[in-house]
Parts: C-alpha cells; sequence; structure tokens
C-alpha cells in the first residue's frame, strides 16, 4: 500500500519534471537553420568540389597519381623551345602544356591527397557544396583552357580514366 | 437552434413555407454552421500543433507556406488529401471501410450539440447535456473498432482493439470526475452548469473545492486517453502499430479520422471548460472589469489553453505501455476519483 503511493507521488512529480521541461525548451531559441534562405559558413579548410587554377598548374600530374579513386585525368605535352618561357605564381617554371585536366567529381572521395601532393597549390578544394546537376556527365570539371598542338586531345569526352 | 430559427425568420417567404421544412432548415443551418466552425478551428489546431511540437523540441515546423510562419500550411495539407487517391484494400470489407471514418466523426460531431459557446451560442440545451456529451463522445469507439475490423490488416485490428479497452476504461474515471460537478450544480443542463459558475474566476469549479480541483485532473488525463493523445496513444502507436486503425485509409477518409481526432480534442477540452473553468463566462468579476469581451471569445481562448495543455504534455511524457495504462485506469484513477466524488459530494453538502 505505501509503494503505491509512493509511486502515485513518483509519478506526479516525474510527469511535472518532464512537463517543465519541455516549457524551457519551449522559448529556447530553435536550433533550426532555414536552409535555402539562410546558410552555414563553412569551417575553414572545408573539403568541397575541386577547384584547380590552370595557370598555376605545371602539369606534373602528381595529383591524378596519387588520387585513390582515380578521379583527375591529366594529359600533358613539351612546349617547344620556341614558346615564350611561362612561370607559375610560385616561380615554378612550366614546362608543359596541360591540354587535358579533368576531374570526375562523381567519383571524387573528398581525402583532399590531390590537394596536399600538388606542388604549386594551384589545385584546391573549395567551400561550394551545392552542385548538384540534372546530367552525371556534368559532374565530369574540365579545366584545361589550351588545346594540344599535336591534336591529341580524345574524340569523345573524358571518362575520367586515365 | 431557436436563435437560428429567429434569425431564419427574417429570410423573406419563410414564414409560408411548410412546417417540416421549418423544423428541418434550421437544424441543418446550425449543423452547417457547427462544422465550418469545427472545420477551421481544427485546421488551426493542426497548425498549433505542429508548432508548439517544433518549438518544444527546438525546431520551427511549418515556415513557408503562406508567409508568416506557414500558417496556410494545413490549408495546404487538407486540400492535397481532398485530391489524393481514395484505396480500399482488395480484401476490406467495404461498406464497413468506407463508413468508419465518418461513424467515428460523427461520435465527436454530435456533442457539439449541447456545448454552449456563449449565453445564447448553443443548438439546444438538452436537460441531460453532460450525460449526452459522455455518450455521443464514446459512440467513436465503434467506429474505430470497424475501421480496424475493415481493414482487414493486423496492425488496425490491433489499433481497433487496444483503442475500444482503452476508450472503455477511461470513460468511468472521467465520468466519476464529472459527477464531481454535478453534485455542486444539481443539474446535468451544460448552460445550467455554466450558470451556476457566473461571476469570476473564484466562482468556477475548479477553485470552489479542492476535490473538484483534482476531479478535474483525473479528467484531463482519462479525456486524454478517451481522445488517444500521446501518453495514452497506443491504439495508433507509431512504432509498434505504423498507424493504428487507420493504416490504410488515404485521402479524404484519412483527412476525416484526422479532423475526427482533433474534434474529439476540442471536444473534451470544451467540456472542461464548461465544467471546471466557468464556460463562456468571463474570468475577472464585473465589479472589476467591465464585462465587454464576447462569451465566444473567452470560451475558444480558454479552450484553446486546456488544448495547449494537452500538445504540452504530449511533449513532454513518453507513451505508456498497454498494462501501464490499464494499471492507470483501474488502479489509480478509478479508486481516486470514487474518493473524490464522495469527498465532493460530503462537502457540497455539509459544508
Amino acid at each position: 500500500m505505501l509503494t503505491y503511493f509512493r509511486n502515485l507521488g513518483l509519478g506526479i512529480v516525474t510527469v511535472l519534471n518532464s512537463m517543465g521541461i519541455a516549457w524551457r525548451h519551449l522559448f529556447t531559441p530553435s536550433v533550426t537553420l532555414q536552409y535555402p534562405t539562410v546558410r552555414w559558413t563553412m569551417p575553414e579548410g572545408s573539403r568541397m568540389r575541386l577547384f584547380n587554377k590552370i595557370e598555376d598548374c605545371i602539369g606534373c600530374g602528381q595529383c591524378s597519381r596519387t588520387c585513390p579513386t582515380e578521379c583527375i585525368t591529366v594529359q600533358t605535352e613539351k612546349r617547344g623551345k620556341d614558346e615564350p618561357e611561362i612561370f607559375a605564381s610560385n616561380g615554378a617554371a612550366i614546362k608543359l602544356r596541360t591540354y587535358v585536366f579533368d576531374i570526375d567529381m562523381t567519383r571524387c572521395c573528398y581525402c583532399g591527397l590531390c590537394t596536399f601532393t600538388c606542388p604549386t597549390r594551384c589545385l584546391v578544394m573549395t567551400g561550394a557544396y551545392e552542385y548538384s546537376v540534372y546530367d552525371k556527365d556534368l559532374h565530369i570539371y574540365h579545366f584545361a583552357k589550351e588545346k594540344s598542338l599535336a591534336d591529341k586531345t580524345p574524340k569523345e569526352p573524358s571518362t575520367g580514366k586515365p | 437552434m431557436e436563435s437560428i430559427a429567429q434569425l431564419l425568420r427574417w429570410v423573406p417567404g419563410y414564414d409560408g413555407l411548410p412546417e417540416i421544412v421549418r423544423l428541418v432548415l434550421p437544424m441543418l443551418v446550425s449543423c452547417l454552421l457547427v462544422f465550418a466552425v469545427l472545420a477551421l478551428t481544427v485546421l488551426f489546431l493542426v497548425w498549433m500543433e505542429r508548432k508548439v511540437s517544433a518549438h518544444i523540441q527546438d525546431r520551427l515546423g511549418p515556415m513557408y507556406v503562406g508567409g508568416w510562419h506557414g500558417w496556410a500550411q494545413t490549408l495546404a495539407d487538407a486540400l492535397k488529401l481532398l485530391l489524393k487517391e481514395d484505396i480500399i484494400p482488395a480484401s476490406a470489407d467495404r461498406l464497413l471501410y468506407k463508413m468508419a471514418p465518418f461513424i467515428v466523426f460523427l461520435g465527436a460531431f454530435a456533442a457539439y450539440v449541447v456545448v454552449p459557446f456563449g449565453a445564447s451560442w448553443f443548438v439546444t440545451d438538452l436537460n441531460i447535456g453532460i450525460l449526452y456529451v459522455v455518450a455521443a463522445g464514446s459512440l467513436s469507439v465503434v467506429g474505430i473498432i470497424l475501421a480496424g475490423w475493415a481493414s482487414n490488416n493486423k496492425y488496425s485490428l490491433y489499433g481497433g482493439m487496444r483503442a475500444a479497452a482503452q476508450i472503455i476504461s477511461y470513460e468511468i474515471p472521467a465520468a466519476m470526475a464529472i459527477m464531481s460537478v454535478i453534485l455542486q450544480v444539481g443539474s446535468l443542463s451544460m448552460v445550467d452548469i455554466v450558470e451556476a459558475q457566473k461571476g469570476g474566476i473564484q466562482n468556477w469549479f475548479l477553485f470552489r473545492n479542492p476535490f473538484v480541483f483534482l476531479s478535474f485532473i483525473v479528467y484531463f488525463i482519462a479525456s486524454l486517453a478517451e481522445v488517444n493523445r500521446t501518453p495514452f496513444d497506443i491504439p495508433e502507436a507509431e512504432s509498434e502499430l505504423v498507424a493504428g486503425y487507420h493504416t490504410e485509409y488515404s485521402g479524404m477518409r484519412f483527412a476525416f479520422f484526422f479532423l475526427a481526432e482533433y474534434a474529439n480534442m476540442l471536444l473534451v477540452a470544451s467540456v472542461a471548460t464548461t465544467l471546471f473553468l466557468g464556460g463562456w463566462t468571463q474570468v475577472l468579476p464585473a465589479s472589476l472589469v467591465p464585462q465587454v469581451i464576447p462569451g465566444p471569445i473567452t470560451f475558444f481562448v480558454k479552450v484553446m489553453a486546456v488544448v495547449f495543455v494537452q500538445m504540452w504534455l504530449r511533449w513532454s511524457v513518453p507513451r505508456l505501455r498497454v498494462d501501464q495504462l490499464m494499471y492507470l485506469s483501474w488502479k489509480v484513477l478509478l479508486p481516486v476519483s470514487l474518493v473524490l466524488v464522495l469527498s465532493a459530494g460530503w462537502l457540497a453538502v455539509y459544508w
């Protein structure tokens, strides 16, 4: 009989307690972010979409070799002796003409190894995270601007495989 | 209904109509009026429920539809449900399946006949008003069992059976709690009960008598169980029974179950307001403030306050187990309410 009343009292007290907690939370500011109108600021060093500043790229291909998912395709050829000497922004001489630099973001695993290995720091991960598209091929980003003199560009669009 | 009949006499040619039309027309008009007000209030309640639950969980709830804090969300949902396909399972009992949502709603809707929304704002004043409310309110149990049975689905049947067991059990403490108020008034008429509480907050039955105050708590808990609200929502326990008795329903029939659930919620809140919180009478006595707020608005505010507590409780207490539910009804609420009825009666007679 005593346990019965003790349980009764305990029940009342705990219900009032939880109601108190609910009441406090009714007035705590909401943690919801109204996403399309309000956005998170991405923290420093977030690993999102890759970007290559092709003007600084020396075409060494280390990124493509280090990539675990083989999503980067780099094809280069030697620049001619008669062409003017160009340098990357850190002073490294650009001796190769990069005529294919494709990144297939559908295969990217966002490990960031390519950015660490890049000698001129031209390949970086940006904070852009909204790049969904309707066509999968649009996720293959072509960064190369120059054309090959020997016209070795592949006829079909790159599949990302080297 | 009398006042509606009075209003209808202003329509030209109304007196020339046959007797039967003059008898039925006020009924239909008042029925439609109550239905319209009920549907609008339910739309508001659904929105309020979503907002209250969201803010208790530190969320925002609907924010886009309609512009200001998603006020048109439930309107959009209702339209969506209207346009949805009405699916009837192949092995369902078609007639019962189609009937069930309307029976459930009927139970809630019929009880509004005697609820006094204001001084002359009631459809009719039965001399057994509160008994009628209890009786009509428990009609919905028939619809719930029918829904569970006709769906031909394990979960639905479980939900229906659980709902029946629960509603029938909790009807008894609720009726006992109501009894302790009736003892104070000496009348079953809802209008008389409100009249007895006129004159401000100190005349409400809630504060007149400590036993009636406890009765209010018993009634509130029992009414929560009767309308299958969350601490007692085992008939539609999502984690066990998908959605209970309305698992198979879609489109407008589902919307009717939804409407009935909220109409029931509103009904028990209205009854609690009428019995314990002074109904449509003003909160402060006439000697302090002029009685300018119309009765229906006072009534609405009080009902909303009760409904808010229902929602508040929903998001603070987890769902009970079936045996705990029965324990609470038969071993806690029933003895307590019996003691309360006797004590309240004793106090009413010998004080």
